[in-house]
């Protein structure tokens, strides 16, 4: 079943790409019917969950609807995939994410074909990702990610493109070498040789330490941080962000983010998680300076897009704060723990959904006005209510309103990061503030006030871009007000990793 | 009576939200919609109060979202919802049916309802979510007239300044959770182990201080004027400031615990009642002058909360919600029929309109603290508390009280004098019910408070709030600031008519708010922007840079590649496709049929390998970069293989 839901948008892509000459609208339908019925998938899977993981032979919080075929043998390498309490609301966020992107691009006519077929493999890749429980499976669908956006980039975006899809693209690239290099050491180290990550975890190899740990865990820590990115290797973002169409964007921070997090998450602190308790400060730090440094790059920007992008950084680096507090938790604050992984988990979801509806909007913005620029615009609000209602939520929900999802992961980060690292814990908190001033100014810039020279430019949301961002937002203001479906997934699962690193 | 806990909240936030959903579909129903919301919140507020409700609804693990009514809570849910509901009412009148009232009522309701979690809430979780967003309400009324940059402006300033305070509940919570606080409860507060009470009840004394624009916060309010008058007679009377003061009301016994906290706060509190007092006596125009007089007296519930002083902490609260919005009503409604708030230009306004007139002067006794009004009261019982931290705490807040007086007098003075010159502008008559009913109703709730002053109600109040064994004010002490507030209010009013007022040391210091938003604009803002441009040049200049050095390098290292490729390797598949090629030429040319179609099928299977061939040099580098990786990991699995 799961691979169903991990094939289905790749399965659709191909069919699309069968047909002879198929009419722009027929592909775009097409598109929007299999991202809607893969979400309808994912769903049923989250709400079979509970039963689905008290099956016999399945324990506790562990991954539910495991699927296993032999696939390089002599490796130890198979086609393993599962769903857990942390993957499936990154799933079901994908999902909803792609959904959206297909909603919005109901319009594309410029290859229709090839810009679906392209969005369809990515999706496929993505839930990819967060379904595999095999490192090298893992790793083929992590680069596969790259490249496809690669083309997204290259093929659709504006300004200078290429030159920005080839800077990603070997950017995050070598940081996915140095994540292959990580995964070999992981299989080098293990005994028998595996690079399945249930069995890695079980074994946890390198138990002991030293250096060989360190540098295993250097390898894994730099080629997710790069691609979640942290500070300094988060240089490939903006460039990205900018050149990027609105859809890739969104797919870009929204989703391929969150695999250097989820990295983390699943494969870093699991299987090691002594040298995540030994190292944990390396990613507390990187997390605040990532908080601080995002936002106040942030904060300087005049171009919105470029700024919704340093504001990625900013928020990845609650998720690392939070997972790094966690491996330095004592055993008295195992709850604060949990509570902090959680949270990052959380974050991830959250973001994922507030990103993209805040990308889509600056794509709204492109598609109207032409550019990005804060200052050539004001008083928006006037023509286009409707846009900026739906900015201001997106706006207060990134700045962490309570109400919204940011606030419910930001809150229990910062609760139960406080205990174990106070110092930092306190210091990211100004990444709160500086948050909340520099999107109210671009709320200011671009929707208050008098008009600016593009303003008559700009009218409202029209029916397709209205369904294809009210719904994100509605989702983060149901995890703000009613986050217990929510958590009631995350927590067990976060409590078992928060377990294996805290203490 | 959970039901009259929820309606309490639930019904002016569902009506709200539903009202700024509907946009400016709304704008016919906004305003009977709201009143209703409120009306029965208020109702919900005394079944509330009488009944004290409490429940709680699981959110995060071990946190769960908790509201409950006791005594104090009780008292300010009713402040709370009867002022909203006078003051929306007024609004009906003064949010005229051009404006976005949709908008305007619906960002009233929920902030009312925002106010209400506040004052309810049991948690530190359920307090920030409510305090924050509380603060981004307070940004969407005070900036409701958008379309002014400056009203924005003054807007954002706000909540940023606010919300840097609100930084210290996070930091409450997560020193609850740390101590713990089972369920991060407010009351588990003053039992928290350690240090990480005192890193609690920090944090919630910043966040008091933020909300209350105690120093060095104050400046925030002055901004906060930019919004519309009802605005202002709600957030900066019985809500929003009021919070903080409120906080430090119910968390006393952790501030007590720590034994550091109490004098800070009292001291805070006395000094801004004292400064906020001069600056507000040297406003020159009125709303400014009831934003500094809010900040002064919110000062006096700081300094009751510091000084362990709840019973006086709390009358002061709930009767100068009751004044102050009365206050800042009747400075809307002089602003909307005169067009000016310059008290220069106001001299004769209470003549005009007797309701207005009247309601004013009641709310401007009040605020001076005159016997027999309540804040009389309230503030002997606050001063009594603060003699136990010595005499010159007790002396400040007597010179506070002092000042409130005068600058009351001042304004009272200014507001009767008659008017020079006949008919200089036209009054606007009698006001509608809408108008003169919640005035006269805050009027009434001000001077039905004096009754505080009475023994067994006093006692009645003490025992409602769990504070029975506070302190009173002596006889002696309550008579001295009595006759102190009549010959100071006196003074000023018989100065100020007979225009014999002379200027005070530093009073362009005390008109400019003390320049408390040069000093944060100059220690804080500035210095922060000039590090984000550094940042960001550094950003794109040298961490990018390298970046794309390296890139650069890489594609011309992958240019010189793929002329390699083209010269050197195409050129060998070619020139053997081509000699294949000839070779089939050259049989064909010989004619012998049999031979051909097998050479003729060699050669396009050549061409075809050719070309598949060529197909990996691309030229592309991430193909390249592919193609490393596939062969790494074979390179990998075969190394491992033979082991």
């Amino acid at each position: 079943m799961l691979s169903v839901v991990v094939f289905l948008p790749l399965l659709t892509g191909l069919a699309l790409l069968a047909l002879p000459r198929p009419r722009d609208t027929v592909v775009a339908w097409t598109w929007v019917g299999a991202a809607a019925l893969d979400l309808v998938l994912v769903l049923g899977l989250w709400a079979a969950y509970p039963s689905a993981v008290r099956a016999p032979g399945v324990g506790g919080s562990g991954p539910a609807y495991e699927e296993r075929l032999l696939w390089i043998p002599s490796v130890g390498a198979s086609y393993h995939v599962g769903a857990d309490g942390i993957s499936l609301p990154l799933m079901a966020m994908t999902s909803v994410l792609f959904l959206a992107c297909a909603v919005y691009s109901l319009h594309q006519r410029r290859r229709a074909r090839a810009h679906a077929v392209l969005f369809l493999f990515l999706q496929t890749v993505s839930l990819g990702v967060f379904s595999a429980l095999d490192l090298l499976l893992f790793f083929v669908f992590f680069d596969l990610s790259i490249v496809g956006m690669y083309f997204v980039i290259a093929g659709w975006g504006h300004g200078r493109p290429a030159r920005s899809a080839l800077q990603f693209f070997l950017y995050t690239f070598l940081g996915s070498l140095a994540l292959l290099l990580g995964f070999i050491g992981l299989y080098a180290a293990s005994d028998p040789r595996t690079f399945d990550m249930v069995e890695l975890a079980e074994q946890t190899p390198l138990a002991g330490g030293g250096a060989a740990a360190g540098l295993v865990l250097l390898a894994v820590g730099t080629g997710l941080a790069v691609k979640t990115p942290t500070v300094p290797f988060h240089t490939w973002l903006p460039p990205a962000h900018t050149d990027a169409p609105a859809a890739g964007s969104a797919i870009l921070a929204g989703v391929l983010l969150k695999m250097g997090t989820y990295g983390f998450v699943r494969i870093a602190m699991p299987v090691l998680p002594g040298a995540w308790r030994e190292y944990a400060m390396v990613a507390v730090v990187v997390g605040v300076v990532s908080v601080l440094y995002g936002a106040l790059v942030a904060l300087a920007q005049t171009d919105f897009k470029r700024m919704v992008a340093y504001t990625s950084v900013n928020h990845m680096g609650y998720v690392l704060l939070g997972l790094g507090a966690a491996g330095l938790a004592t055993r008295q604050q195992a709850d604060a723990a949990s509570l902090a992984v959680t949270g990052a988990v959380t974050q991830m979801v959250s973001h994922g959904l507030l990103t993209g509806a805040l990308f889509l909007l600056a794509g709204v913005l492109r598609a109207r006005g032409d550019s990005y620029d804060m200052g050539s615009y004001g008083g928006l609000a006037a023509g286009a209510p409707r846009f900026a209602a739906l900015a201001a939520v997106a706006a207060f929900g990134s700045l962490g309103l309570p109400g919204l999802s940011g606030f419910i992961a930001e809150f229990q980060i910062f609760a139960g990061s406080l205990g174990a690292v106070p110092v930092p814990t306190a210091l990211a908190l100004l990444g709160v503030l500086v948050t909340a001033a520099l999107l109210l100014r671009a709320l200011q810039r671009l929707f208050l006030g008098g008009p600016g020279p593009l303003t008559p430019r700009v009218g409202d949301l029209s029916l397709r871009e209205t369904a294809a961002i009210a719904p994100l937002l509605a989702l983060s203001v149901l995890i703000g007000l009613t986050p217990r479906f929510l958590l009631d997934l995350i927590a067990p699962a976060a409590d078992a990793v928060a377990a294996l690193v805290s203490g | 009576m959970t039901a009259a806990l929820w309606a309490l909240v639930g019904v002016p936030a569902v009506a709200g939200a539903a009202l700024l959903l509907s946009g400016r579909r709304a704008d016919a129903v906004a305003a009977p919609c709201a009143v209703g919301a409120l009306a029965l919140a208020l109702a919900a507020s005394a079944a509330a109060a009488v009944t004290r409700p409490g429940t709680a609804v699981p959110m995060l693990a071990g946190v769960p979202a908790g509201l409950a009514v006791d005594g104090l809570s009780a008292v300010a849910v009713l402040t709370v919802s009867a002022v909203a509901l006078a003051v929306v009412l007024f609004a009906t009148a003064e949010i005229g049916a051009d404006q976005a009232r949709g908008r305007f009522f619906g960002l009233m309701l929920l902030f009312t309802a925002a106010m209400l979690t506040a004052v309810t809430a049991t948690n530190l979780f359920t307090l920030l979510a409510a305090w924050e967003v509380m603060g981004a309400l307070s940004y969407a009324l005070i900036g409701y007239w958008w379309k002014e940059a400056f009203r924005v402006r003054s807007a954002t300033l706000a909540f940023v300044t606010t919300r840097a305070g609100d930084l210290g509940l996070y930091l409450a919570a997560g020193a609850a959770l740390a101590g713990g606080a089972e369920g991060l409860r407010l009351s588990g507060l003053a039992a928290l182990e350690g240090g990480w009470r005192d890193a609690a009840v920090a944090g919630v004394v910043l966040a008091a201080l933020g909300k209350s624009a105690q120093l060095p916060f104050s400046f925030w309010l002055s901004r906060a004027m930019a919004g519309p008058s009802p605005v202002s007679a709600l957030l900066h009377s019985a809500t929003m400031v009021a919070a903080g003061a409120y906080l430090l009301l119910r968390s006393e016994p952790a501030l007590a615990a720590t034994g550091w906290a109490g004098p800070v706060l009292a001291w805070t509190g006395a000094a801004t009642a004292l400064a906020l007092g001069a600056v507000a006596l040297h406003q020159s125009r009125l709303k400014q002058l009831l934003a500094a007089s809010t900040a002064s007296h919110m000062g006096f519930v700081v300094l009751a909360a510091g000084a362990g002083g709840v019973g006086g902490g709390m009358l002061h609260f709930t009767a100068h919600a009751a004044a102050k919005s009365s206050l800042f009503l009747c400075a809307g409604a002089w602003l909307a029929a005169l067009g000016t708030q310059e008290l220069r230009d106001l001299r004769g306004a209470a003549r005009r309109v007797p309701w207005t007139g009247a309601a004013f002067t009641v709310g401007a006794l009040t605020v001076a603290g005159l016997p027999p009004l309540p804040l009389w009261t309230a503030k002997d019982e606050t001063l009594a508390a603060a003699q136990q931290l010595g005499p010159a705490l007790y002396a400040t807040g007597l010179a506070a009280s002092a000042v409130s007086a005068a600058y009351a007098a001042r304004v009272l003075a200014v507001v009767w004098s008659p008017v020079r010159g006949e008919g200089a502008r036209p009054g606007p008559g009698r006001p509608d019910a809408a108008e003169a009913v919640p005035l006269a109703a805050l009027a009434a709730a001000a001077v039905g408070l004096g009754a505080m002053a009475l023994p067994p109600v006093s006692r009645w109040w003490h025992v409602l709030l769990g504070a029975a064994e506070e302190p009173g004010p002596t006889a002696g002490g309550t008579a001295l600031s009595g006759l102190l507030v009549a010959s100071v209010a006196g003074v000023t009013a018989w100065a100020v008519v007979r225009e014999r007022t002379a200027p005070l040391p530093g009073r362009r210091l005390l008109a400019g708010w003390l320049g408390l938003e040069a000093v944060a604009r100059a220690l804080v803002v500035r210095p922060v922007v000039v590090l984000a441009r550094a940042l960001a040049a550094f950003d794109d200049r040298v961490v990018a840079g390298g970046v794309r050095g390296g890139v650069r390098a890489a594609a011309s290292l992958s240019g010189g590649l793929a002329v390699l490729d083209d010269r050197v390797l195409a050129r060998g598949v070619r020139s053997c496709a081509g000699l294949v090629a000839r070779a089939a030429s050259l049989a064909g040319r010989r004619g012998e049929a049999g031979a051909d179609g097998a050479v003729r099928s060699v050669v396009s299977g050549t061409r075809v390998l050719a070309s598949w061939a060529l197909r990996p040099q691309t030229g592309l580098l991430h193909q390249y970069y592919v193609q490393a990786v596939v062969a790494l990991v074979v390179l990998a699995a075969v190394v491992v293989l033979l082991r």
